[in-house]
């Protein structure tokens, strides 16, 4: 499988969700999908460009993105800060203005997307697999 | 993304276009930020031409809700939200924190 590589910029975000959108769309998901998927994917690379690598130079990101069984499967391949997303502190969505949280949305949102979230480290790499299935 | 800021009598009128990211969030909120500094707390959010929009984006309008409405001298309200970002606004629970009309000058009259 094509593993795509990324600058760890902002600027490729439209570059990841160009590409999910692709796959998605090849495969038949319906628009509301697609749109699920490419924001669940500039979720999960913009935490990985933002808190991963934290502003380091030169760093990138590589991603898998196809479809398999009904499946969408976007995978993101990193070697920063190894962070869980599963053990990320859920932000408290019913509250007031004033006690709301900035941080932890992004990760709150690729779970509400997705059908499926997996992580794992192999020690060198961050493994973060999205899946979606197609109704 | 582009960003056009129109002054009304009791409000700014803010359109959004294009897509909103961790890229181009940060525009977003140098404008808001411009205006609020400069007194200015009442805004309406044209979305009509948005195509996409990101937590970065939601974090900025959170921002300056926030700075809106602190001392109870401002609100930022949004108008023609497009269903998609309607929705992750809602499972954001964002839904809660904003006004929404379905029209800009509906919005706009509403100050």
């Amino acid at each position: 499988m094509p593993r795509f590589r990324f600058p760890a910029s902002f600027e490729y975000l439209d570059e990841v969700r160009t590409r999910v959108a692709e796959t998605a769309r090849t495969a038949g998901m319906d628009d509301n999908a697609v749109y699920a998927a490419q924001l669940a994917a500039d979720e999960a690379a913009s935490n990985i460009i933002e808190h991963g690598y934290a502003g380091k130079t030169g760093a990138s990101f590589e991603l898998t993105c196809e479809f398999e069984r009904d499946r969408l499967v976007i995978t993101f391949y990193d070697q920063g800060i190894t962070f869980d997303v599963s053990k990320a502190a859920k932000p408290d969505v019913k509250a007031d203005l004033s006690e709301r949280k900035i941080g932890g949305l992004g990760i709150y949102l690729m779970h509400k997307l997705m059908d499926e979230v997996h992580y794992r480290s192999t020690g060198s790499e961050n493994i973060l697999t999205l899946v979606k299935r197609k109704d | 993304m582009e960003i056009a800021t129109k002054e009304f009598k009791h409000c700014h009128l803010v359109t959004l276009k294009g897509r909103v990211d961790s890229a181009t969030a940060p525009q977003f909120t140098q404008v808001m930020d411009g205006l609020i500094d400069k007194g200015v707390y009442k805004f309406v959010i044209d979305m009509s031409g948005l195509e996409y929009m990101s937590s970065a984006g939601f974090r900025a309008l959170l921002g300056a809700q926030r700075s809106c409405k602190r001392y109870n001298r401002g609100e930022v309200i949004l108008a023609s939200v497009p269903a998609r970002i309607h929705e992750a606004l809602e499972l954001a629970g964002f839904t809660e924190l904003f006004k929404t009309y379905e029209e800009p000058l509906e919005a706009v009259g509403s100050f």
